[in-house]
């Protein structure tokens, strides 16, 4: 299926039921390094986009992006939800009034994407934060899509790199966020923003 | 000009907390929470600090200080969505929640711009290093190499004065501010009962009532003359 106004609206959908499929796992993760509000936090934030999406109807992805931004960062009480909201509010800037995204389109909104949260926490490659996810997802989605894939494998390629971005949070110091506080007690952990984030670009390839 | 001050907490028991303490000193100063999510839990509100700028819209400026880091994160995406004169009023403080929004509140209290009210935040953050530092430094040099240095002697001029404190409140709340003002108008180094008299929480901490003696020392080009200022603000009773 084209990544179309329809893809983005079920992919949020998506996104909804695997926050709450693993809520327990990212409370568990972020009690163990955070504050243990982030699986929660999420939950809520995509349960009342679920509502906005159910009351109101949209016409391009960036739409979409836009009406999911604007909700989570006033449902989601925790730093998610500046995060990813300024993620999809970037997002949504970057897709414009396009109908559908191609490949260059999808690396575009990834980037913008990408380039919101660093720009909104502050946070490096290799912080422990979800920009360990993010980014290695971006660079997977820039060659992917310089190597002549669909927009679907290029989306792929982006979820397949959060992933294991995500997973190579676990031996890392964090830098930024609550995690900072514990130096090296938080080696061994995955950052939970980080596997969220891999569940939400997952979540995009499942819709597609 | 007059300056608002919102405070950003995870807890609305944390951010209403802090504005009494803040009151209590600087009860002109607009002062408002928020604190907590929408719902009374423990985390921070887009909403909440949007209203917050919001009811502070008559003071020509906003002072907003936060507590952990999601709380900037919300306030900054918060700042994102103001229009861009709106945005323009508000300055956020990187100062610790409670010690810089009391310093802000009596700034603001005794007549300060936004300038003045962010760096009288800022000295509460400062407070325990400069103390931390300023006692490595003597500890380290009791003075002995001054002499060996022969241009620098000319910089390291030092004066010292003692005086009584005449005014019934002492050296407390405004005060205590117009003395940091005074002091901070000065280049030389300058203590207070050996504290640095550049730092209202600093000299608040020694919460010194009327009558009691205070030994102003400095140090620097203009040490002299700082002392002297400062010996006349005392004397004066800061105007009570």
């Amino acid at each position: 299926m084209a990544l179309d106004t329809a893809w983005a609206i079920d992919w949020v959908r998506r996104t909804a039921s695997t926050i709450d499929e693993h809520r327990a796992e990212l409370v568990n993760l972020d009690r163990e390094i955070g504050d243990g509000d982030h699986g929660e936090n999420l939950d809520r934030g995509f349960r009342a986009v679920v509502e906005t999406l159910d009351d109101g109807s949209f016409e391009t992805p960036g739409a979409v992006f836009k009406a999911v931004a604007t909700k989570l960062i006033s449902t989601v009480g925790g730093a998610a939800g500046p995060l990813f909201g300024t993620a999809y509010l970037k997002a949504a800037q970057a897709a414009g009034d396009a109908t559908e995204l191609d490949a260059d389109g999808l690396v575009a909104v990834l980037t913008a994407a990408r380039d919101g949260v660093v720009s909104r926490g502050k946070a490096e490659t290799g912080d422990k934060t979800m920009v360990d996810a993010w980014s290695p997802a971006v660079d997977a989605a820039a060659a992917a899509a310089a190597a002549g894939e669909t927009p679907e494998q290029v989306l792929a390629a982006a979820a397949d790199a959060a992933r294991t971005g995500a997973e190579a949070t676990d031996p890392l110091v964090a830098r930024k966020g609550r995690a900072s506080y514990l130096g090296e007690r938080a080696v061994g952990h995955r950052d939970p923003g980080a596997q969220s984030t891999a569940y939400i670009l997952r979540a995009a390839v499942d819709a597609a | 000009m007059s300056v608002g001050i919102l405070v950003v907490s995870h807890s609305a028991a944390v951010a209403e907390g802090t504005v009494a303490i803040a009151r209590q000193m600087a009860a002109d100063v607009p002062l408002v929470a928020a604190g907590g999510t929408e719902d009374g839990g423990i985390g921070t509100s887009f909403e909440a600090i949007t209203a917050g700028i919001e009811e502070l819209s008559s003071a020509d400026a906003v002072v907003v200080l936060c507590d952990l880091g999601s709380a900037y994160l919300t306030t900054d995406t918060a700042l994102d969505f103001l229009d861009d004169d709106q945005r323009a009023r508000v300055h956020v403080s990187k100062a610790p929640v409670v010690e810089g929004t009391v310093a802000a509140a009596v700034a603001a209290q005794t007549g300060g711009d936004v300038d003045a009210v962010l760096a009288a935040a800022a000295s509460a953050a400062a407070t325990e290093t400069d103390a931390g530092s300023a006692s490595g430094a003597s500890d380290g040099q009791p003075g002995g190499t001054v002499p060996a240095d022969g241009p620098a002697a000319v910089d390291d001029a030092s004066a010292s004065a003692t005086v009584e404190l005449v005014n019934e409140s002492g050296l407390h709340a405004r005060p205590a501010a117009e003395f940091v003002k005074a002091a901070a108008k000065h280049e030389a180094k300058v203590t207070v009962n050996g504290v640095d008299a550049k730092s209202l929480l600093a000299i608040m901490a020694l919460a010194l009532p009327k009558g009691a003696t205070v030994t102003i020392d400095a140090t620097g080009p203009d040490a002299q003359d700082a002392v002297d200022r400062l010996v006349e603000l005392v004397r004066s009773g800061f105007g009570e």
